[in-house]
């Protein structure tokens, strides 16, 4: 446990001092939720409408732009052989390194999303259930994604193929998500999708570490 | 498994055979070493040298063969066998936005997370490799030589009884190598053991020496993992 808090407490420091990668994601997400506007017309009833698709795939994208560097600035600095050589069962270092990662990308995310739905008229009710789930579906995200990093490892051009690898698995998170915004915005029960959403999140927890160990180990052979 | 009074040997391995990208780099390779021990890897570049020593370490699985420490098969404790090992490898692993402190403290926690906290290791390992005066600054200023000790200085800042050094002379100092060499003698003098693979001249006294171009596969050995 206290391995896992000093990967935590590092992961998140170097995420500061570099700062770049949690400010791209946030600017990145907010850029692109400000161009829909833009591109399909000031209407108030058309945006809402969009709304909770527009916020949850910009937001998905914008996780998937920093998931490359989850694991290759290690890979390359020598740092991975060290943290899979660390005496703790490896799928313990990948579990802190994404937790790091939701803190520093995840968060801030989640951070932003209400101000964009004021911008997209997303109404009250609709408002709350996003909150939840982008709480719920980021961390989902985060998991599948160390995934897909950890697999591309040593790949040239690693990032495209990681949207290729990572994209179809993110689908799943994003129907149950849209899902409950959409029933929410309509005065249905959303329970169903959440927990739908929640049980996404248990068995990601479950098995990402585990097969992202799998495929580290693969890297460094 | 293996009767551990049969086996003098603290840190063994019996008939490795070592297979990278098709090509058998090494076969029936053995070695043992007891507390105190030294173990200098020779042979030519491509010999098989790292390829020991991240096998040793955990970071590759043999072909065939087996890694045994005190008797016990390595393979069925792969945490404890990374708690009494220190690898040091070709690169630094030292984060350019963090301080020089900051770097070796990490992985001496994560190393051995009571034993750093309590004394005062990660100081000590910094001032040994002549270090103190750039605690504070970030690993991006250091220079070549200056990334090596950072790292070498993990293998004081936590303690572990096996070191396997890959090549960790380069970019170091006449005078840094003085230093290295006084510390692993220090390590053995208390039980330590070192592997070391080198080009340079290390003064180990009393160390064996490994020839691993003698471990070359014969003609039909390479042909049957073909």
């Amino acid at each position: 446990m206290n391995r896992f808090a000093e990967i935590v407490r590092r992961d998140i420091r170097l995420a500061l001092r570099q700062g770049s990668d949690s400010i791209m994601v946030v600017t990145f997400f907010v850029l692109t939720v400000v161009l829909f506007p833009f591109g399909i017309g000031p209407e108030a009833n058309i945006l809402e409408r969009v709304a909770p698709g527009v916020l949850l795939v910009t937001a998905l994208l914008a996780s998937m732009l920093s998931l490359d560097r989850l694991f290759q600035a290690d890979y390359e600095d020598g740092s991975l052989e060290l943290l899979v050589l660390t005496p703790t069962p490896l799928e313990v270092v990948v579990a802190a390194k994404v937790v790091a990662h939701w803190l520093t990308t995840g968060l801030p995310l989640l951070a932003a999303a209400p101000i964009l739905a004021v911008l997209l008229n997303l109404n009250g009710d609709g408002f709350s259930t996003l909150m939840l789930t982008m709480l719920i579906g980021t961390p989902v995200l985060s998991l599948i994604g160390a995934i897909g990093a950890a697999l591309v490892l040593g790949a040239r051009r690693g990032g495209v193929l990681l949207s290729l690898l990572i994209l179809p698995l993110y689908v799943p998170v994003l129907i149950f998500s849209v899902g409950a915004i959409d029933a929410a915005v309509q005065g249905l029960a959303t329970k169903s999708h959440l927990l739908i959403l929640g049980g996404m999140l248990v068995a990601a927890l479950a098995l990402a570490p585990w097969a992202a160990s799998a495929a580290l180990r693969q890297a460094l052979e | 498994m293996t009767d551990p009074g049969a086996n003098p040997c603290d840190f063994s391995g019996s008939k490795l055979v070592c297979v990278r990208g098709g090509r058998v780099v090494f076969a029936n390779l053995e070695f043992g070493l007891s507390a105190g021990d030294a173990l200098v890897l020779l042979g030519p570049n491509g010999s098989g040298k790292s390829s020991l020593l991240r096998l040793m370490a955990g970071l590759l699985k043999p072909f065939s063969g087996a890694l045994a420490w005190q008797g016990q098969p390595v393979v069925e404790n792969p945490e404890g066998h990374a708690h009494r090992t220190h690898y040091v490898g070709h690169h630094d692993a030292i984060k350019p936005v963090l301080s020089v402190a900051e770097n070796l403290r990490f992985w001496a926690r994560l190393h051995e997370p009571e034993a750093v906290a309590a004394g005062r290791r990660v100081e000590n390992a910094l001032d040994r490799f002549g270090l103190s005066h750039l605690a504070a600054i970030p690993g991006k200023m250091l220079s070549a030589g200056q990334k090596r000790r950072t790292n070498l200085a993990r293998l004081l800042a936590a303690p572990s009884p096996l070191w396997l050094l890959d090549e960790p002379t380069t970019a170091l100092d006449r005078k840094s190598i003085k230093v290295l060499e006084t510390v692993m003698a220090e390590h053995r003098a208390e039980g330590g053991m070192v592997v070391l693979s080198t080009h340079a001249d290390v003064d180990l006294p009393g160390a064996r020496e490994l020839h691993l171009d003698g471990f070359a596969p014969s003609e039909e050995l390479a042909e049957m993992f073909l």
